[in-house]
This record gives structure tokens, sequence and C-alpha cells, in this order.
């Protein structure tokens, strides 16, 4: 397994930790990602409200970028806006006349060319539940999550407006790989609500609404595991984390708890990490392989139940 | 950034109007894009409503109103719609509308978009710091950075506030001359 990686501008910036854990974890299953020189931002989910040349260009000339690096090689991005971004402009260029040569006018002044073949553009997500058996995955656990109650957050770019990898509606895909680690799943209906995206920077009261709410859902109490009556204990309490995988989603969760929860109804902090965060605690990485320190939501309870799961085994030795 | 974009001319918002309008055009007014809209209930205007008015020849109200700087793109409606139309898109071209034919009102709106694309310009990747920076500048309002300061000191203690990067400074300039050269054509 080989990809063309890229990272994009949070990764770089506030999301460091999404960055450093992808890149531990996919070398954990024997992926080797070749970063793609030079890579610029792709428009985020400010461009499509501004420009639609610029929309297509800039996701276009990364797209570029890597079909001349790493040609053929598919294209791997964790960020979820990336994700769409270089998605859409691929799908265009491939499909429609039109915008193949659009994009090789706007290249043209760089001396590239429309990126009309090359490797596919695909999510971190789908290269993890369809490039790696869940198999692999458990092979590399060596200290399994058990007991731990994970809610999975997949947002909306992964999901809408392209079905790729996962049903829109009904998201799972991160099940079988949560399974893997030895974790249970909160069962719960949020996994594909949006998180307010940028409105968080436009119109802050809104998007933390959809963020308390997300939040509540996470800590409630699942009603059927309650009525389950062997389990009263275990359902006295809600999700011990929620993962995602897009690093807006992750900053609107994890950074406004304090004021989503006082703004309405209030309600208990969540700890939010990222997915390969969590995979990597799993599978033993060291700890600035994980960087969970440099998580802005991280709650005591969540670090004794990480601290309280069966020590990690051998194949830690092979990280010193 | 908005000054090096292409000269706005009534022709071209006409034509771009036309063209939003013909997204909608088959809309049966069911309902669904609003009932299934996250943010409908900070929008002056739903979804659904929105499409009626657009239709009918309401644009002036509907670009004054700006219920479509209330989206957040989740495609929740288009997924949804029995009729297939591309409804987020029609909502970024009203933005897009917006931003250039009412830049008063768009103004708070549009100052976070644009803000954040000349940081794109100028470092070539997004250099959050400098971003929010500039984006308080932007809105002029000077209470802002306090209502995002406790974050912003915690990002500090994270180490994940910094100076910008100049690793693809200037590397973007030639496409934005390019994309904005381009829409100077008639
Ligand atoms: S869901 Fe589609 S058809 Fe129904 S009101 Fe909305 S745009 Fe019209
Ligand atoms: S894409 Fe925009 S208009 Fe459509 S449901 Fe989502 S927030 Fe509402």
């Amino acid at each position: 397994m080989k990809y063309a990686y890229y990272p994009g501008c949070s990764l770089r910036e506030s999301a460091r930790e999404f960055d450093v854990s992808v890149r531990a974890v996919m070398e954990r299953l024997g992926a080797e990602l070749e970063e793609i020189p030079d890579w610029t931002c792709c428009g985020a989910s400010a461009v499509a409200s501004l420009d639609e040349r610029l929309a297509l260009g800039l996701p276009a000339r990364n797209l570029a970028l890597a079909e001349r690096a790493s040609p053929g090689l598919d294209i791997l991005a964790p960020c979820s806006a990336c994700y769409l971004n270089l998605l859409t402009a691929q799908r265009a260029i491939r499909t429609s006349r039109e915008a193949r040569a659009e994009a090789g006018e706007l290249l043209s002044a760089e001396g590239l060319s429309a990126p009309a073949k090359g490797g596919t553009v695909r999510h971190l997500l789908d290269v993890l539940i369809n490039d790696a058996p869940p198999e692999a995955i458990r092979d590399q656990v060596v200290r399994p999550l058990t007991g731990l109650r994970v809610a999975p957050y997949y947002g909306c770019q992964i999901l809408r407006p392209f079905r790729v990898f996962d049903d829109p509606e009904r998201p799972s895909s991160m099940e079988p790989i949560l399974t893997a680690l030895g974790a249970d799943i909160h069962p719960w209906n949020m996994g594909g609500r949006c998180c307010g995206a940028s409105l968080m920077a436009t119109h802050k009261e809104t998007a933390l609404v959809h963020v308390g709410e997300i939040l509540r859902a996470a800590a409630r109490t699942d009603p059927a595991a309650e009525e389950n009556a062997g389990d009263a204990e275990d359902a006295a309490r809600g999700a011990d984390v929620i993962v995602t995988v897009c690093p807006m989603c992750q900053m609107n969760l994890e950074a406004y708890q304090g004021q989503a929860l006082r703004a309405r109804e209030g309600g208990k902090p969540v700890t939010v990490l990222y997915l390969t965060q969590l995979m990597g605690a799993a599978m033993g990485l060291a700890p600035e392989k994980t960087l969970l320190d440099k998580s802005l939501a991280v709650t005591g309870s969540f670090r004794s139940r990480l601290a309280g799961l069966k020590e990690p085994s051998a194949p830690l030795a092979q990280e010193a | 950034m908005r000054n090096e974009q292409t000269p706005f001319t009534l022709d071209t918002a006409q034509r771009e109007l036309e063209a939003i309008r013909e997204m909608v055009r088959p809309c049966m007014q069911c309902g669904t894009c609003t009932a299934s809209c996250p943010n409908a209930f900070a929008m002056k205007d739903p979804p659904r409503t929105l499409w009626r008015l657009l239709l009918l020849g309401f644009e002036e109200e509907v670009l004054a109103h700006g219920p479509f700087w209330m989206c957040s793109s989740c495609y929740t409606c288009a997924l949804r719609c029995p009729r297939g139309l591309p409804l987020t898109e029609a909502m970024a071209a009203l933005r897009r509308l917006a931003a250039r034919r009412f830049p008063r009102t768009a103004g708070r709106n549009a100052a976070f978009y644009e803000t954040f694309m000349d940081n794109v310009r100028r470092y070539g990747r997004v250099q959050e710091t400098a971003l929010m920076t500039s984006y308080f500048l932007a809105m002029k309002n000077p209470f802002l950075p306090l209502e995002y300061a406790p974050l912003g000191l915690r990002m500090l203690g994270k180490g994940k506030l910094h100076g910008p990067s100049a690793a693809q400074k200037g590397e973007l300039q030639p496409l934005f001359d390019k994309a904005a050269h381009k829409g100077e054509r008639p």
C-alpha cells in the first residue's frame, strides 16, 4: 500500500496530532505515504462561497502535483474538507471537458496541465476500511480498549454529496475498526449530523446549538441497555470518547464545549479525539505518536480509564 | 481581495441569478429541504421558502435577508430532495452573488471567507494565527477577539499558535492572477 499524501493546512497547524497519528498508524499497517511536494491549500470551506474558478483551480493544482510526483498512486486525504474539494475537482475534470479546459488554463501559469489521469482521491477512513482488513488492525492491537465506549462521529463531507464508502444517512464505516480495537460502540444517530462547520466563525451562536446537541447525545445513556437489567452500571454512563476524522469537526466539538454546554441546557464535557489517536493508543504507540496532550478536550475520567487498560505488552518494545 | 476580482456588472448578476433559478426550477415545494436543514431555525427564509421567493422574482428580498449565509454546506437537503436538485450549490452560488451585489449587508458574513482566501493567496497554506488576526481586523469589532480569547490562550498553551510559515509563500499568486484575469474577459 502506497499513497500520495495530502495533509492539508489544518494538519500543519491546529491539527498536528491528526497528522502525526495518521502517519504513525499507517506505518504500523504497512502503508507508505509520499507527501505531495509543494502542496498548497485546497480552498477549504471558504472558496466555494467566493470564487468558482479558484474552487476548481486550488484543488486541481494539488492533483497535478500529485500526478507528476507520484503517478498512479491514490491520493490520501485525512481532512474531510480537503477530501471533498479534491474529489469534487477530480470528478469535474474527469467528466466535463469544460472543467478540464478551465483547469488546464488556470494551471498553465505554472506550467502544469489539467490532472486528467492519476490515482483516485480517497479519504483516510475509506483507506482504513477498504485497504486494511479489520484483522490487520486487530493484529496491531496490544492494549485492547475493553469497556471503552466510543461514539463515532463522521461529519458531513465524507458522507455527502458523494456516496463513496458509507451510507450518507446512517454511517457505520468506523464500527469494524472500533470493534477491532476492542471498544464498545455508543449507539446514537448523531454521527452524520453537521457540527456547524465554518458557522463557528461567522455565526457562532448557531454553530454552538449543533455542538451542544452532539455533545449531549454522546453523554446520553443508552435506553436499550438501561432496560437490560444486568448492565445497570454500564448503562449509567454515555460515551467515554467521541472520535472524529476531520479537523473542523474536531475543533468545533473540542474547543467550544464550555460555551456550547453553557449556551443551552448544560451537559457534561466529553473527550474528543481523532480516530487515529485512539487507534494509536490501542496499538501501544508512544505518546509522541498519539499526542493526546495536544487535544483540548480530554477529561480526567477518560485518562484514568485509558490508564486502567491492560498494560501494553511486547510490541511496544519496537517503539523505543 | 475584492478589488482584484472581476468588475461586477448587472449583466453578470442577472446571468448568475438566472443560473440559480434554473437549478431550483423543478422544485415542487414539498418542504423536505426545510425539514432536513439543521440551520433552518436560524434562517429568515428557510430553503423551501427561499426557492419559492427566487422563482417568483423576489430576489432583492432574498439577497437582502441572506438566509444562505446560515447554510453550513451539510448537503442534507440535496441528499434528500426528491427532485435531486443541487441545493447546496445553489446556496453557495447565492453567497457568491450576494458578496458582490450587496457587499454592505454581506460584509459581516463575507469577511471571514474573504480574509481566509486572502491568507491562502499570501501564504499558499492557511496560517491560522495570522488568519484570525486579520479576521478580527476585518470585522472591526473590538469585542470579537475577546470572544475567542480563552480559546486562543488554550491553543497557546498547547503550542498551537505561531507566526506564519513562509514555506509556500507567494506560490499561489500566479493561480489567483489567472483566475481573476480570466473573469475579466467578456
Ligand atoms: S426538497 Fe426539493 S422539491 Fe422539495 S421543497 Fe426542497 S427543493 Fe423543492
Ligand atoms: S446544505 Fe445548507 S441549506 Fe442544505 S440542509 Fe445543509 S445547512 Fe441547510
